[in-house]
């Protein structure tokens, strides 16, 4: 074991170092596993790599001091315990002996390449969000490798059962472990394809728990948290322009989170909202964010919806919301990344800026061509357009198409409401 | 590590000029797997017109005409390549002229001990 330099504690109490332990296992226990993965190619082996370091910290900490570079000890202590563990099984099951020298041998080759141990925590969002791993897998790795959710925490997050969400992370460890793929940081060719991966999974992450905060359980709502914190380690690691743009679209949405329901958990429309129960200071690190995002010319989708998203958190009242600009940014959006959803956008902000006839007719050209068809906020928002047009058969048609198709309670109230308010249902 | 690279296309969509187009590709690549030591085997299939499918049940032999499934692409050729990681396998995969028109599957091997050695 390499000798690090001691700080020896005042009063080395074990009660003092279990609390430092503690803390350093919160800070930085995130780190030491991705370095060990790394060193020992193996996700499994590096969670025991894991336990045994924190184990030995206990042991050895009360004893002989802090070390200096407590992260350090800890994958060193990690690497060495295990192959010693793994020796140790060998002297009783032979076949066990070869696998504990190659286990040494790939640490120290690993060891050896003297990589940045910083970026082994990119490493390990990329290998999890690879793109030959399906996208529910992706999603299950990240949450708990890179954020060390436990499998009950994300099966209840997505609703799902502890043993569908451990097969998933199962077979997912091995393909990457049959298929052999690669621990690396994409090459500059490949990154930005492979940074949608890792962005389409933080989003994904997001919106689960978006979606899930105008309702039910409160583990739910800690979803929304958990992206934006790998979206911070993201920017935090990878200083990529789509990467900042992501990052501030989940805050400015996030920042929207109080006032947005109610607290029975009705929907409260943007235009209806307390605006003074917006959290200005994530939308003030996401104005920053957009600013930098955009200053460097190579942002994308998810900067422009940011950028739109700031356009509402801009405006003091709803009335004073700047719908040219939004339009505009729809524009751009329009050619960045087109769909019929950023076209039904689009034309909510152009029924704003134009008028409600203008907008109206560019959701029934929408609804007309086939698209969006099954999707049930195009009828609502052609349903809200009718009713203002005070063309009340077309609104209640319309509402009630988007009530059919509609899943979630408080967006099924708010429909129902709607309809009622229409007159007879 | 070896992978062997999958070309699946639907025959239909090949005319002649490109069939040639893809072939002379193809050994093109060969080449420049060879010189980089990734390169072990290729070739293209005759058409699926040319399969035959043969089953054994109950020690019964069961010859039949065609491929063992009727599918809308057919695999119509292989590379077995010796790749450092998946990454470098799925790079490969993408400069086959077949990934342009159809699907190259990665399969990783599995090695087999005992196996006799072939020049």
């Amino acid at each position: 074991m390499k000798s690090e330099e001691t700080r020896p504690i005042a009063a080395t109490s074990v009660e003092q170092v279990r609390q430092v332990v503690d803390e350093i296992y919160r800070s930085e226990s995130r780190q030491v596993l991705a370095t060990l993965i790394r060193l020992l190619g193996d996700f499994d082996l590096a969670e025991e790599a894991l336990h045994e370091a924190f184990a030995a910290a206990m042991e050895r900490w009360p004893r002989d001091g802090l070390p200096a570079n407590p992260r350090a000890w800890l994958i060193s202590a990690g690497r060495f315990r295990t192959v010693d563990a793994l020796r140790r099984r060998a002297r009783l099951d032979a076949s066990l002996a070869h696998l504990a020298n190659r286990l040494e041998e790939v640490a120290r080759a690993n060891a050896a390449k003297d990589e940045e141990l910083e970026d082994d925590q990119l490493r390990l969002i990329f290998t999890c969000c690879h793109p030959a791993l399906a996208s529910s897998t992706q999603v299950a790795l990240t949450l708990r490798e890179v954020c060390g959710l436990t499998t009950e925490e994300i099966a209840s997050a997505f609703l799902s059962s502890p043993p569908t969400i451990a097969q998933r992370i199962v077979r997912g460890k091995a393909k990457i472990r049959t298929a052999r793929i690669p621990y690396q940081v994409p090459s500059t060719t490949e990154l930005p394809e492979r940074l949608d991966s890792v962005l389409a999974v933080i989003y994904l992450v997001f919106n689960e728990g978006y979606s899930a905060s105008s309702g039910s359980s409160v583990t739910r709502l800690d979803l929304s948290e958990e992206a934006i914190r790998l979206g911070r380690l993201l920017v935090g690691l990878l200083p990529d322009p789509e990467a900042r743009g992501l990052l501030a679209l989940m805050l400015l949405q996030e920042s929207r989170r109080t006032a947005r329901t109610s607290p029975e958990g009705d929907i409260i429309l943007l235009e209806d909202q307390d605006r003074s129960l917006w959290d200005q200071a994530k939308i003030t690190e996401a104005s920053s964010l957009v600013e930098r995002a955009i200053a460097s010319q190579r942002f994308g989708a998810y900067t422009l919806q940011a950028a739109i998203a700031g356009v509402h958190a801009a405006a003091p009242t709803a009335a004073e919301t700047d719908w040219a600009q939004m339009v505009a940014l729809y524009d751009i959006l329009a050619q960045a990344a087109p769909s019929p959803v950023v076209a039904l956008n689009r034309a909510v902000a152009v029924a704003m800026r134009d008028g409600h006839r203008e907008g109206l007719e560019l959701i029934e050209a929408i609804l007309a061509r086939g698209e969006l068809a099954d999707y049930h906020l195009a009828h609502a928002a052609r349903a809200d357009l009718c009713r203002r047009l005070g063309r009340t058969a077309d609104a209640r048609q319309s509402y009630q198409r988007a009530l059919a198709l509609a899943r979630q309670e408080p967006e099924r109230r708010f429909l129902e409401r709607r309809l009622h308010e229409l007159g007879q249902k | 590590m070896k992978y062997l690279l999958l070309i699946y296309t639907d025959e239909k969509v090949w005319t002649e000029n490109e069939r040639e187009k893809c072939i002379a590709e193809s050994t093109q690549l060969t080449h420049e797997l060879h010189a980089k030591g990734q390169y072990l085997r290729a070739a293209p299939l005759h058409p699926v017109a040319t399969a035959t499918s043969v089953r054994v049940r109950n020690g019964k032999r069961l010859v039949t005409d065609g491929p063992f499934a009727e599918t809308h692409e057919q695999l119509g050729g292989f590379f077995l390549i010796d790749a450092a990681d998946l990454d470098e396998a799925i790079e490969i995969a993408a400069r086959i002229p077949g990934a342009r028109k159809g699907t190259v599957e990665v399969r990783p091997i599995m090695e087999l001990a005992g196996l006799p050695e072939v020049k």
